[in-house]
């Protein structure tokens, strides 16, 4: 298996139809028809964004009515939302879940998957396709007997339960830098052995430093898993308000607000906000993340 | 590698078995705790009724029950709902963006930066915001199919719709699928292209006997990942539900998952009402071991294709 990374924006422009009979007349049209349909398609994928910031600045009765325009902008609905729900203290946790189990995540899977990529011993075929297996199968297979685990350490009803165990390792995360470490030249940390780097200095002097962009990727994707995860706070923090995270907080928020749809949508805003943010400033690393979950024959 | 000389290994390639376990053994004890143990467990706790206080020992109850339980059933023909028509969906829809970003001249990167975005939105954001979107009283999305003279109907609150209307959910965040595609096709030789074009392939004929055929590795994969997160469905129907119906499942109050009408009821939502909801954990054990068995299935032929895979290169 080999890692795509894509390509940059201007390699895009594939000229397929260099050999068209038609001419430039054909060509032009041709660039007309994809260009107008490209733009109706993200007219379509922009809209309810646009539509969900709409309805956030109108006021609570006039997001109950059909209109689509707001009569005023009531850009005090955000602070509207802070000030009728604990959303800053959803939000610290959500934080708290997604630094930490990020942090965590990243620590405990790099040496896995360096050991995956580099390292030639028995049964490293078996140990990667059972991280793969690992990586797929439903997190609620083996849901009751970790929660009775952690009701036994008295730990439900908080995010521990959701933290600790990324300690350990986790799976499509070190499926992941797999991926990118077997791409790494492996003459590199062969060179480092010759030299006589143990297999610590070979991790930390040439692995890691070549590892960033995988690593930056993973760190990204585990943040944002943290940071939607719906499940998991679901299960354990849910019996416990103090530890909602937003996914948990948004999710009955319609129920607590139930005539404004406008503190709703504000809500919603604000718990995707940031995620747009950190795209926007990570896209590269976003993009090749992505592509390296692919496999290519 | 094949510079190495067999008799003789260098000195650091010594022990490297042990290392290796060395270096895997944080991932070793999350596989035991958190994964070996817990399904071993499981399939004990199948065999018993247990709420957590009480364990109590009952044969093969729990799986019998599983054959009058109709929720179970309800969820199977849901489950095969989302893989017959939404997983195609989105696999198609993925694709054609992919074909359509490949085909564009101008603002590449931004169509695919657009395209890509939705994909990003939290799950829980974005089931609540279709759900409004979709409102049929105060949505836009009723209103502007009014433009055109269509009544829409009562999306997540008509159980013939709700289905679909995750449907359009789920495409409105196919990006990240359509970034994979994105880069399969243009690992395409373009010389592949030029050939078939002299012999005179038009692009119907180019897309199916180039295209599809070099990235078929990719579609399969994607297809088999797809069922595979399929059979997990969970937060997006349970926020619908819940949003829809305006439950709050806090103090208490009793919410069902599914509405409306059971028509968004998944495996994993009643498991995690049968187990943390009613506490029957031995009886929720039965579902885990059905949701484990269907996924293995897919899993195993995931795994297959990765290797064959990993021979090619």
């Amino acid at each position: 298996m080999t890692v795509t990374v894509t390509r940059r924006a201007e390699e895009v422009r594939a000229p397929r139809r260099a050999a068209a009979p038609g001419g430039r007349r054909r060509r032009r049209l041709a660039f007309v028809a994809t260009h107008a349909i490209a733009i109706a398609v993200a007219l379509m994928f922009l809209a309810p964004l646009v539509f969900v910031a709409l309805t956030a600045l109108m006021t609570d009765e006039q997001a109950l009515t059909s209109e689509l325009w707001p009569d005023d902008w009531n850009w005090g609905n955000f602070a509207e939302v802070f000030a009728k729900s604990d959303m800053l203290r959803w939000t610290l946790n959500t934080f708290l879940y997604a630094g930490l189990g990020t942090l965590f995540t990243v620590v405990s899977s790099v040496p896995v998957a360096y050991a995956l990529a580099r390292f030639r011993f028995r049964g490293r075929r078996a140990a990667f396709l059972l991280v793969i297996t690992m990586m797929m199968l439903p997190p609620q297979v083996i849901a009751v007997p970790v929660y009775v685990l952690w009701a036994r350490f008295d730990l439900t009803g908080g995010l521990w339960p959701l933290i600790l165990p990324m300690l350990l390792g986790d799976a499509f995360s070190i499926f992941l830098l797999r991926q990118f470490l077997i791409t790494i030249p492996r003459e590199y940390t062969e060179a480092a052995r010759v030299d006589g780097c143990s297999d610590l200095t070979t991790l930390l002097r040439v692995i890691l430093p070549m590892a960033r962009p995988g690593i930056a990727a993973v760190a990204l994707f585990q943040f944002f898993y943290c940071w939607n995860d719906y499940y998991g706070p679901l299960l354990y923090a849910q019996t416990n308000e103090h530890s909602w995270t937003l996914s948990l907080g948004l999710a009955t928020f319609k129920a607590f607000h139930s005539v404004q749809w406008n503190l709703t949508m504000a809500a919603t805003l604000l718990v995707t906000a940031p995620v747009i943010i950190v795209f926007f400033l990570a896209q590269r690393v976003f993009i090749e993340g992505v592509t390296l979950t692919g496999v290519k024959g | 590698m094949a510079s190495h000389v067999r008799a003789a290994p260098p000195r650091w390639r010594r022990g490297e078995g042990l290392r290796a376990l060395l270096w895997l053994s944080p991932w070793l004890t999350g596989f035991t705790i958190f994964f070996a143990y817990p399904l071993a467990s499981t399939v004990y706790f199948s065999f018993h009724r247990y709420d957590l206080f009480t364990l109590e020992f009952v044969g093969l109850d729990n799986y019998r029950y599983l054959f009058d339980d109709e929720r179970v059933w309800l969820s199977a023909r849901n489950t095969l709902w989302l893989v017959v028509f939404m997983v195609p969906a989105q696999v198609v829809f993925a694709l054609a963006l992919a074909q359509l970003v490949t085909r564009l001249k101008a603002g590449v990167g931004l169509f695919r930066t657009i395209f890509y975005l939705p994909s990003l939105v939290p799950l829980v954001a974005g089931t609540v915001a279709f759900v409004f979107l979709m409102n049929p009283a105060t949505g836009p999305w009723n209103q502007l199919l009014a433009l055109f003279g269509v009544t829409g109907p009562d999306w997540f609150g008509d159980p013939a719709w709700a289905k679909p209307s995750l449907t359009l959910l789920a495409m409105w965040g196919v990006g990240n699928l359509m970034v994979i595609f994105l880069a399969a096709l243009l690992d395409v030789p373009r010389h592949l292209y030029e050939a078939a074009a002299l012999d005179g392939a038009g692009p119907w004929r180019q897309f199916r006997s180039v295209t599809l055929p070099m990235i078929s590795p990719v579609l399969m994969f994607s297809a088999i990942t797809g069922v595979i997160y399929a059979l997990q469905y969970f937060t997006q129907a349970m926020i619908a539900s819940r949003v829809a119906s305006g439950a709050t499942d806090s103090a208490g109050t009793s919410f069902l998952p599914g509405y409306p009408d059971g028509a968004l009821l998944t495996l994993p939502q009643h498991l995690f009402q049968t187990g943390f909801r009613d506490w029957s954990m031995g009886y929720a054990s039965v579902l885990a071991l059905m949701l484990f068995a269907t996924s293995m299935v897919f899993t195993l032929i995931l795994l297959r294709q990765f290797r064959r895979a990993e021979e090619l290169t």
